[in-house]
This record gives C-alpha cells, sequence and structure tokens, in this order.
C-alpha cells in the first residue's frame, strides 16, 4: 500500500497540466513505478482522477459562468487558478487555518475578475485581450505573492489534513469527499442565483445585451458581476487543488481555461441527457471535468509523455468543440443520401 | 409628453463619412398620441427613436419625457420608461431563456432587481392570462425556450412584453417589417388593440405608406434628418398615398429615388 499513495502522490504534481515549473517534478520516476505495479496503480490512478476531476470541476463551474452564462472566453482564469493556490499556499505557511486561507483566495479572484471585467466594460477592451492581459500580469502578482515559484506545504495544515484528522479515510478518499461537498454545495447556490431577478438579468445579458438594456439592466454592471463570481469560483478551485496536491506553483494555471472549456463540452456531448434544467447543466459540467480526468489518467497509464500533455489537451478541446457541426454535417449528408 | 429641442445628431463628426443623422429636429408628442412616421432610408427615422431611447446620445438638444430630462440617462435607465419592439424579432426576446422568464425580466422593467427569486406562482397565472390574449396558444408553452417560436411569435410576444408594464411611450421601429405579410398584418392589428386598451403614446417608424395613413391619430414625414411634414387628426385622415408621395417629392426636388418607401 505504500508504495501504491506514493504513486498517487506522483499522478497528482506529474498528471495535471502543471508539471512545468515544479521542483518536485517526479514524472520520470512515476512512470517507472507505474510499469512495476500496474493493476494496483491503475485503481489509484482513476480514485485520483475522480477526486482531481471533482476538485477542478469548481473551475469549471466558475468557467461556466463566462463562457457559457455571459458568452465570453475568460482568459484571465489561467491567471486566477493559480492566484487561488498562490494566495492559499502562502497564507497557510504563514500561519492561517487552510478554511480561511480558502475564503481569501475566492476573494483574490474575484478582485481580479473585476479588473479584467472594468477593462472590458469601462475601457471597452475586447473581452478575449482583456483577459490575456489579466492573464499575463497576474503570473507577477503570483510572484509577488510567493516570493518565489513554488510553495510546498510539506508538513503544514491542509483542509486535506484536517479533514484526514477527523475521518478514517486515505487522502483520495477525502479528495474525493471534499470535492463532492463543494461541487453539490456550488450548483446548489448556482441553480438558487441564476434562478433570482439579478441572476436572469445576468443570464440575460449573456443572452440577448441590447434586449437586457432595453428592459433595464445594467449590462456593464452584470458583466462586472459575472466575471467576478466566475474568478473567484477558479480561484477557489486553484486553492483546492493546491492544497490537494500539497504545493502551489505559479505555473499551475496554464492551461486552465483548455480544462475549463473541455469539462464544459465534454460534459454537454457526453452526457447529452443532463439538459433542460440549469442544475443538470451544472452536473454535467461537473462529470465532464471528470471524465477529463480520468480521459488524461488513461492515456498516461498509456504510456504518454507527462510533457505531450497539454499538446493532448488541445487536441481533445478542437475535437470536442467541433462534434456538434461534425455531427450536423453528418445528418445533413445522410438526409441527402436518403433523398436520393 | 415627449419633447425633444433642437435635437441634432451626427455619426462619425470630424471624418469622410460624417452623417448629420438628425438636424434641429424640434418635436412635441402628447399623451395619446399615436404618431407614425414615414421616411426614405437614411431620413433618420431610426436615429430618431434610438436618441429617444438613450441607444445613442444627441450631441445637443434636449429630450423631455413627463417633465423628466432624459437627455443624458443611460439606455438603460431611461427603460424604466420606454416600451420598444425592434425590426428584428430575433431582437427583442432572449431566444436562450423561457417565455414566462422573458416575461418576468420585461415585469420588472425599470425596477429594482434583488436576489428574489424571478417568477412567483401569482405571476404566472397573469402571464398565463396575458399570453391567452395574443391568441397564439403561447399560455400553453410557458416552459417552452422562446428560441423555439417563429419570428411572428416573437414579435408578438416582444410588444407584449414592451407594454407588460405600462410604459410612458411605445418605440416601435419598423416592427413588422421582418415579417411575412399576413403575419405582418396581425401584428400591426395587435399593436392597435394593446395601444388602444392601454392608451399608450406610440411612436412607430414604418415603410408602408399605407400602414401610416390607416393606424394613428398623426404622422411624421422625415428627410434628411429633419421632420418636413407633421399632420394629425382631420387633416391626417383625408390623405391618400398620392398626397404623401406629392409632398415627398416636392421636398425632395423631384427626386424621385428608388426608394422601399414607394413600395407602400
Amino acid at each position: 500500500m505504500p508504495a501504491g499513495h506514493f504513486y498517487a502522490v506522483f499522478i497528482h504534481s506529474g498528471g495535471c497540466a502543471r508539471c512545468n515549473a515544479s521542483p518536485i517534478d517526479p514524472s520520470a520516476g512515476s512512470a517507472i513505478a507505474g510499469r512495476e505495479q500496474k493493476p494496483m496503480n491503475v485503481m489509484l490512478a482513476m480514485q485520483d482522477a475522480f477526486a482531481q476531476g471533482l476538485l477542478w470541476a469548481v473551475m469549471s463551474l466558475g468557467t461556466y459562468i463566462s463562457y457559457r452564462v455571459l458568452q465570453i472566453a475568460d482568459l484571465s482564469v489561467d491567471g486566477t487558478f493559480a492566484l487561488g493556490g498562490c494566495i492559499s499556499a502562502t497564507l497557510i505557511v504563514g500561519g492561517m487555518n487552510p478554511f480561511f486561507a480558502l475564503i481569501f483566495s475566492l476573494l483574490g479572484g474575484m478582485i481580479a475578475g473585476a479588473v479584467t471585467a472594468l477593462m472590458n466594460t469601462f475601457l471597452r477592451i475586447p473581452s478575449l485581450l482583456a483577459g490575456i492581459l489579466t492573464m499575463l500580469g497576474l503570473y507577477s502578482v503570483n510572484m509577488r505573492i510567493m516570493g518565489k515559484s513554488n510553495t510546498p506545504l510539506l508538513g503544514e495544515d491542509t483542509i486535506i489534513t484536517l479533514a484526514g484528522n477527523v475521518l478514517p479515510f486515505s487522502k483520495n478518499v477525502i479528495n474525493l469527499l471534499i470535492g463532492i461537498v463543494f461541487c453539490v454545495g456550488l450548483i446548489a447556490v448556482m441553480y438558487w442565483f441564476f434562478g433570482t431577478e439579478i441572476g436572469c438579468a445576468l443570464r440575460a445579458t449573456g443572452d440577448n445585451a441590447k434586449m437586457a438594456r432595453a428592459l433595464g439592466t445594467n449590462t456593464d454592471n452584470m458583466i462586472i458581476l459575472g466575471l467576478l463570481l466566475s474568478n473567484g469560483l477558479v480561484a477557489l478551485s486553484g486553492a483546492l487543488v493546491a492544497q490537494s496536491q500539497g504545493f502551489a506553483d505559479v505555473g499551475m494555471g496554464t492551461g486552465t481555461i483548455v480544462i475549463g472549456l473541455a469539462s464544459i463540452i465534454i460534459g454537454q456531448v457526453v452526457f447529452r441527457f443532463l439538459r433542460g434544467n440549469f442544475a443538470l447543466k451544472l452536473l454535467a459540467a461537473v462529470l465532464g471535468s471528470v471524465l477529463y480526468r480520468v480521459i488524461i489518467a488513461i492515456v498516461l497509464q498509456l504510456g504518454l509523455d507527462t510533457n505531450d500533455l497539454k499538446l493532448f489537451s488541445a487536441v481533445l478541446v478542437a475535437v470536442a468543440l467541433s462534434v456538434p457541426l461534425l455531427r450536423e454535417k453528418y445528418k445533413a449528408s445522410r438526409l441527402r443520401k436518403e433523398a436520393e | 409628453m415627449l419633447k425633444l429641442t433642437g435635437v441634432n445628431m451626427t455619426f462619425k463628426p470630424g471624418s469622410v463619412n460624417e452623417k448629420r443623422a438628425l438636424i434641429d429636429v424640434n418635436l412635441v408628442i402628447h399623451p395619446g398620441d399615436f404618431v407614425t412616421v414615414i421616411g426614405g432610408n437614411g431620413a433618420g427615422k431610426s436615429t430618431l427613436l434610438n436618441v429617444v431611447a438613450g441607444v445613442c446620445n444627441n450631441e445637443s438638444g434636449r429630450i423631455v419625457l413627463d417633465g423628466i430630462d432624459i437627455t443624458r440617462k443611460p439606455e438603460y435607465k431611461r427603460a424604466a420608461y420606454l416600451g420598444r419592439v425592434f425590426q428584428d424579432p430575433m431582437m427583442g426576446t432572449a431566444a436562450g431563456m423561457i417565455i414566462e422568464e422573458n416575461l418576468a425580466m420585461a415585469k420588472r422593467r425599470g425596477k429594482r432587481r434583488s436576489l428574489r427569486w424571478e417568477i412567483t406562482r401569482e405571476e404566472r397565472a397573469e402571464y398565463c392570462r396575458e399570453l391567452a390574449k395574443l391568441g397564439l396558444g403561447l399560455e400553453e408553452r410557458l416552459q417552452d425556450k422562446v428560441g423555439l417560436l417563429s419570428g411572428g411569435q416573437r414579435q408578438a410576444l416582444t410588444l407584449l412584453m414592451a407594454t407588460l408594464q405600462k410604459p410612458k411611450m411605445l418605440l416601435l421601429d419598423e416592427h413588422t417589417a421582418a415579417l411575412d405579410p399576413k403575419t405582418a398584418r396581425k401584428v400591426l392589428q395587435l399593436t392597435q388593440d394593446l395601444v388602444a386598451q392601454e392608451q399608450l403614446t406610440t411612436l412607430m417608424i414604418t415603410h408602408n405608406m399605407k400602414d401610416a395613413l390607416r393606424v394613428g391619430n398623426r404622422l411624421i414625414m422625415m428627410y434628411e434628418g429633419r421632420v418636413i411634414f407633421d399632420v394629425e387628426g382631420e387633416e391626417k385622415r383625408s390623405l391618400d398615398t398620392r398626397d404623401l408621395m406629392e409632398k415627398f417629392e416636392m421636398v425632395s426636388g423631384g427626386e424621385f429615388a428608388n426608394d422601399r418607401m414607394m413600395l407602400g
């Protein structure tokens, strides 16, 4: 068991698009360990994929607000995910309770989201560019916060170790439980919020801004609110992941937007029966995030080099994005053939 | 009462493409007036509506609605006073939201939005009653996405939404132009019914001269950013399309433009 557990920890730091700048990058070692004890490791890798998927799903829920509700592809999330992790790690090392550290990560993400939104609304910088600017700037901010590129949490209290003191489960199971609690709680809160008057105004802003204004909605304020909530959740997710993996890294956010989009789209394409109700759509995004991690775990087990992981993710998203169009074309061509 | 005093509007000022869309427009619309606006392409009809609605800010002049100076108020604040229907049936409703959510948005036009739940049971009953009046069977489809409706249905819904919360003024920007003739007639009839029922002050742009003559109690003709003709009551009723064409020919100096306006 100890050896298997060891391996699972390695998958954590090596497998999740955050392998680039980590000084304790063990990807080479893990691959060897993986070949020696395959059956056990596959199980653990799957457990780990589920747990990671749920923690990253908090980010997918945040991205859902910007990408699906406001229909903005907000690239600031690459920066805010790392920001959440950096704030959390720095505060924990400084002696703060890890639960409070989560709250500060959330607030930090909200501020960063507001910066993007203000550039977009008051300065009329296109949302894509505004997001890129925030993402770029946050790299320096994150370096300033940590004072170095990586902060290990070895021997520090995290929400995972604290929960582990109370609950008689393995680290993976605790990760899983924490992920479930956050995802279920957030889906409930988001379902409620987007059913309120303000929530509906926010949805209308993304759907048809002209109509929203004609019905008295300050659409600029709604964009600010939406990006603020979205980036708050993304930073919260970054904090959860950092605490779970036991370190924060300035590079841990690279590719976050792609993973977020992948989760949403995979969820929508694969779990097509989860439609209609808003809460079900959110659930699909969460399941998409889990499935994304499972896919990644499988290709790593099959021997994909961790350095190729980002290329794989990019291709995966490109494929997932084009599925609806290809499906339409396929249908159309079949109809044509039937007609002939 | 809507009062426009010396309103000017120029697009792209100082550039080669400078376009003076409104030139010294003075206009008073009395409570209960149903004004139809006609004019060729680029005459400034839509700009007139847009400066009233706050979509674009007039560069000079004042706009006063029921004693409130709205000249510098942003569009979303003016929405409290104005019901609007656009030419494009897709513009007036949110396609991804269901019918009752759209109506609930309209019900809260100009009101402060809070964290209360958007739709209450009493409201749903009210929406059912109002939708039934349209006679399109939409009262059975409260939970359907608006994107599933036809252009005519969406335009009728937009009209209902614009009047659900009685506006100080109803602005209609060629709201039947994009519909097929039969649906257009239906929507126009619906417009007349709603306006009569609620005694709404209305400003309606149209390309159809017959409609402009048949509907409303007052008619305004615009040409190159100016109001060039303004008749009401008995005088308007006695006009026919030939009179309007002659009038148009006179002011445009015999330039019988190849214009959609002539097709009416």
